[in-house]
């Protein structure tokens, strides 16, 4: 699915990442734990293609495609998604539009034609309600006025409406309280399954109490020093990412 | 590359080729001499059959033209313009002789309101929408006027207007934009060659939109609408124009004027969809568009609200205005301006209030891209007499790229302790961070662009009929992207 090899990232001259090599195959779940400023968020926009970032060497290769080579929204219609850590607020687009444009998008560049309105409507009803959003908020504009918990609910809502084959979640524990982080938890592996495979990037160990990961990667200054199964997320929490990072 | 950056060379990209209605009809035309004189105007006025008083108005305003200078206010670079260079009357010989039935008219014309989305036959008439089809100088033909006469309604051309009501036309013409405005208003009183007549009588809401379309073909042609619209008590009506020009390596002048009256207890709805041909992308050619559109809310509790929706045109010189005098009356002015390129505008509105409680709101999105200057340009005034007063004012407005230019400048005058104004006003960039999210959502980059203008102006395209609404986003985006429909 995706395999990452010897990165090297810069943002204004200033190296960020540092020869990193990641390997996802399909169906796997893998988690990238790391202290502020290791390169955990760099590395989710250099996979989504945000611009200023500056590759200085390696490889990204995404289901057979280079990747780099791909424009942001290519990339998005290939199955790449990202939920941010801050999603935008879009005034003046009401949510159930940009969901329908998003996902009318995505079926343009696959060459079908535009999902029926009724269908949409069904799928976007029934998608919100495992997620516990209520269609009030639908016709609100996307993620204006929206508290921490209901723009993270939302980056779930739209992943799992647009079903993506490679889904990276930036921090998407940060800002929810414990209800939420449930039912995003829930919705996450609800959507698991042999084919798409899933990047779970975050600071606290809680997350994966929810989504259980099948590989653990550490990443310090700008590299992983440390990768192994769940346990290791648990002796990261016992120890702190200093020890961890030096034993490595 | 960044998103804005390629949003910015797509706007650089947009050439005149993708100004979709810039082809323009081979028809033959009846046409005096250039020039702008006695002589033309009595031209004009025999050409139209006019009774003496009206060549006599004409004639008159002619006079007030010859003394006044040009309006010097805009944030406009308005190259001089050589009246005498300009033609003042052009017919397509095929109307000479008022046709009787869509049959009489040329082919081709009706070919070019087909293009245009305005079929004009019987059978393909837009449903709930009577439209007056003006070409050049004259009105092509008015559907659906049989139903609304049954109502005791009036719609038809200016011209015949004059004709067939000149009592009302008499009253009202002139009355809410006197001759001696400014030298726009009396040059297009001199020489008004179509537009619509409308009178809706007392108690009477109007079924359905009613509807013109300016279209200028032929060269070197100025096109003056003048168009009267009279809303008797209790009544209600909503007016669309829409514009469009072929592409021409000159520029044309537009020079409207538009009077609107409400009586007591009416509404006018006026909506414009403005898409005249901006030029290209160096400034070579385009219309200057020389608008003066004003509404008298004459009667207690009457309400005129302004929607506009201005995409096109080399200069754009327009402020629709309210005279709020009857008591309660209410003035509203939704606008969203988009410069491109080389284009220009400087457009806004004036709010007088007169009468007691009277009340405004003027929600005003300027866009501006490429090397394009926007300005908007609002005067709300409050006279001593207006107790209980009110207006809200918002102007925002979005820079793509950075040699375009924003500009807002309201003027506030209040005579008085108990009137309440509000102005709000934003300037911001297009922002890189919304781009990113939308593209990772798979949007490309222009339909990116065009979902977040459209979310920039909703509220005011909220206010069109909706049967325009899609078409004005859709209208919105493609004047930025240059991705034509």
């Amino acid at each position: 699915m995706l395999e990452i090899k010897n990165l090297h990232v810069s943002i204004e001259e200033k190296k960020i990442i540092k020869g990193l090599d990641l390997s996802i195959n399909k169906g796997e779940v893998h988690a990238l734990m790391g202290p502020n400023g290791s390169g955990k968020s760099t590395l989710s926009y250099v996979l989504s293609g945000k611009d200023k970032y500056e590759i200085n060497d390696g490889t990204i290769d995404y289901n057979g495609k280079n990747l780099l080579e791909l424009d942001v929204d290519e990339r998005a219609n290939e199955g790449l998604f990202l939920a941010f850590q801050y999603p935008m607020e879009i005034p003046g687009v009401q949510t159930s539009f940009f969901l329908k444009t998003a996902i009318n998008s995505k079926r343009k560049y696959l060459g079908q034609s535009e999902m029926d309105a009724l269908e949409f409507a069904k799928l976007m009803k029934s998608k919100a309600e495992e997620l516990n959003i209520s269609t009030e908020m639908l016709k609100r504009d996307l993620n204006v006025n929206y508290s921490g918990g209901e723009k993270k609910k939302q980056e779930i809502l739209q992943m799992s409406m647009l079903s993506p084959k490679m889904a990276i979640l930036d921090e998407t524990d940060s800002g929810l309280d414990i209800d939420a982080l449930r039912i995003v938890s829930e919705g996450v592996n609800k959507l698991r399954n042999s084919d798409n495979s899933f990047l779970v990037i975050t600071h606290y160990q809680r997350l994966l109490n929810y989504i259980k990961p099948d590989f653990v990667h550490i990443i310090a200054d700008g590299k992983i020093v440390k990768s192994g199964d769940y346990s290791l997320a648990l002796e990261l929490e016992e120890k702190g990412y200093e020890e961890i990072s030096q034993t490595a | 590359m960044a998103a804005t950056e390629q949003t910015i060379k797509q706007v650089n990209t947009l050439g005149s080729s993708d100004y979709k209605y810039g082809f323009s009809t081979e028809v033959d035309e009846i046409r005096p001499p250039k020039g702008l004189n006695e002589e033309i105007i009595k031209f004009i006025s025999a050409q139209k059959d006019e009774p003496e008083w009206m060549l006599e108005w004409r004639l008159n305003a002619f006079k007030v033209f010859n003394k006044l200078p040009k309006p010097q206010w805009a944030k406009l670079n308005i190259p001089e313009i050589d009246y005498q260079d300009c033609y003042y009357y052009s017919i397509p010989k095929s109307l000479k002789d008022k046709p009787k039935s869509l049959d009489e008219i040329d082919p081709e014309i009706l070919k070019t309101y087909e293009k245009l989305g305005i079929p004009l036959k019987e059978q393909k008439m837009l449903s709930g929408i009577a439209v007056d089809a003006v070409f050049d100088s004259v009105s092509v033909a008015t559907t659906y006027k049989k139903q609304l006469s049954d109502l005791g309604i009036v719609f038809c051309s200016i011209s015949e207007a004059v004709k067939t009501h000149p009592e009302l036309v008499k009253k009202y013409l002139g009355s809410v934009i006197p001759v001696s405005d400014h030298s726009f208003a009396a040059l297009n009183s001199a020489v008004f060659t179509d537009g619509s007549f409308i009178y809706i009588p007392e108690g009477v809401r109007c079924p359905v939109e009613l509807s013109t379309y300016f279209r200028i073909n032929a060269m070197n042609t100025g096109q003056f609408e003048r168009t009267l619209i009279i809303a008797d008590k209790d009544s209600y009506v909503s007016y669309l124009e829409g514009c469009t020009a072929p592409m021409r390596d000159e520029n044309q002048l537009h020079a409207a004027n538009v009077e609107l009256v409400a009586l007591d207890n009416a509404e006018i709805k006026y909506s414009t969809v403005q898409n005249w041909y901006p030029g290209d992308k160096e400034g070579k050619g385009g219309i200057y568009n020389f608008v003066t559109k004003r509404g008298a809310c004459r009667g207690k509790n009457s309400k005129i609200s302004w929607t506009q929706v201005e995409t096109g045109s080399a200069i754009t010189w327009k402020y629709p205005s309210c005279i709020l005098q009857g008591d309660n009356s209410k003035g509203e002015f939704y606008s969203v301006a988009i410069t491109n390129n080389m284009q220009q505008a400087d457009t806004g509105t004036k709010m007088i209030h007169i009468g007691k409680n009277t009340s405004s709101k003027i929600i005003s999105k300027g866009i501006s891209a490429g090397k394009a200057n926007n300005t908007y340009r609002g005067l709300v005034n409050i006279l001593s007499k207006a107790k209980n007063a009110r207006n809200f004012t918002q102007c925002d407005s979005l820079l793509i790229g950075n040699q375009c230019g924003a500009h807002t400048v309201p003027y506030i005058e209040s005579s008085n302790s108990d009137s309440m104004i509000e102005h709000e006003a934003t300037t911001s960039k297009i922002n890189e961070d919304q781009l990113f999210y939308c593209q990772q959502r798979g949007l490309n980059s222009e339909d990116a662009v065009g979902l977040i203008v459209n979310g920039f102006c909703k509220e005011v395209l909220q206010h069109l009929p909706m049967e325009f609404a899609v078409e004005a986003q859709k209208l919105v985006a493609i004047s930025l992207e240059g991705s034509v429909g």
